[in-house]
């Protein structure tokens, strides 16, 4: 990530990057983890899945900051985060 | 199909979904409709039991019969799905058969305010140790939306099809006054703070009382005409006020108004099994021998 100055605390903070892991089939279409991720970082796929739903797609992957609330929000199980390497802070 | 081909469109991995140790991901997908929130409320079940201290082996889960009833078939855990609203009294003589399990009851508003009623007041007075889940959906949705205990007033429901002119129970108040030591309500949207409080409930010892307030698309919704569970999830992110500590008697729901939402009760009192061993030691002095369990 990179920024106008260094942060000074930028030694301190390292800020998570996660990998978005995706059931194609799994999913319902509800849309909650489109709705509600703070950095939006999905979207909606044009194409439909097996059961006629649009699950989502990475749009932004370089965004996600691994919060986890589209693993948590997600009623068929169908999405989660692992952890990424950890991003190096650029000034 | 399996998931590893088809996984793809986005990074092309075939990991196993973090909470696969406590769900049974054999069983997934789930017979819950699109936008159905108790997969939500699952998730944060889910996420709970990642953060407490005690073993998986000491946890079950008993649910009745209902939508959320079905929860008991998702999860790796001991878990009973038990008769229809008789999931209090099959988590009270699992409990006092092995007092060292820790149960909880996870099931749907009718099962658990409308046929299990009289289970939940009287297990909520005994103060036994249990936690109960009560997954609010307005309806008795999994028989066709018929009018349950907790259904707003004048909203739409297969056998109101005029509006709904009973008055719904008030939950939280409900469980409280009958002696509750935890009462907390949250919606599905509230995840993480959901799931703190699950964890809250399931550390504490006594009856913990959540209700949690999940969208219901197919039938409450579609019937009402407010839109699909995301219209709903969007409302209550609009109309959710969060109110800690606030009086029990004003938590009623009415048809799209304001919810509030928090933790409401935290206060400790004597389980059963501790009024039982003290009341007994107290009569009958060295003759009786405390009950802990069947291997005491």
């Amino acid at each position: 990530m990179k920024f106008w100055r260094k942060p000074l605390d930028a030694d301190k903070i390292q800020i998570p990057h996660g990998e978005l892991h995706i059931v194609w089939e799994r999913c319902k279409g509800c849309s909650f983890c489109v709705e509600y991720c703070p950095r939006e970082v999905l979207e909606l796929s044009i194409e439909f899945n097996s059961k006629g739903y649009h699950p989502p797609v990475v749009k932004k992957p370089d965004d996600c900051v691994k919060c986890g609330l589209c693993e948590m929000l997600c009623p068929e199980f169908a999405i989660w985060v692992t952890e990424k390497e950890v991003d190096k802070v650029e000034s | 199909m399996s998931e590893t081909q088809v996984i793809g469109k986005t990074p092309q991995k075939a990991e196993e979904h973090p909470m696969a140790k406590i769900l049974r991901m054999d069983r997934i997908p789930h017979i819950w409709c699109s936008t159905c929130g108790i997969g939500t409320a699952l998730t944060s079940f889910a996420t709970a039991l990642e953060k407490v201290n005690i073993p998986l082996d000491h946890i079950c889960v008993v649910s009745g019969i209902g939508c959320s009833g079905r929860i008991a078939g998702y999860v790796k855990l001991d878990s009973f799905h038990s008769t229809h609203g008789r999931a209090l009294p099959f988590a009270t003589g699992l409990k006092l058969g092995n007092p060292k399990l820790k149960v909880v009851v996870i099931s749907g508003d009718g099962d658990i305010a409308g046929i299990g009623g009289n289970h939940l007041i009287h297990s909520a007075r005994r103060n036994m140790d249990l936690v109960v889940l009560c997954i609010n959906n307005f309806v008795y949705a999994m028989t066709g939306g018929q009018t349950a205990a907790t259904t707003p007033l004048t909203a739409i429901t297969s056998t109101s099809p005029y509006g709904n002119y009973e008055r719904p129970f008030n939950l939280p108040h409900l469980a409280a006054s009958c002696g509750a030591v935890y009462v907390a309500r949250w919606t599905c949207l509230h995840v993480r703070r959901l799931a703190k409080s699950i964890e809250e409930a399931i550390n504490k010892k006594g009856f913990s009382f959540i209700e949690i307030i999940a969208p219901c698309s197919t039938i409450y919704a579609r019937r009402n005409r407010l839109g699909d569970g995301l219209d709903l999830m969007k409302f209550y992110h609009d109309n959710a006020i969060i109110k800690h500590g606030a009086d029990t008697r004003e938590l009623d729901i009415g048809y799209q108004d304001k919810i509030i939402v928090g933790k409401f009760v935290d206060i400790e009192r004597p389980t059963f099994l501790d009024s039982l061993n003290a009341w007994n030691k107290k009569v009958l002095g060295e003759k009786f021998r405390e009950y802990g369990g069947p291997n005491d």
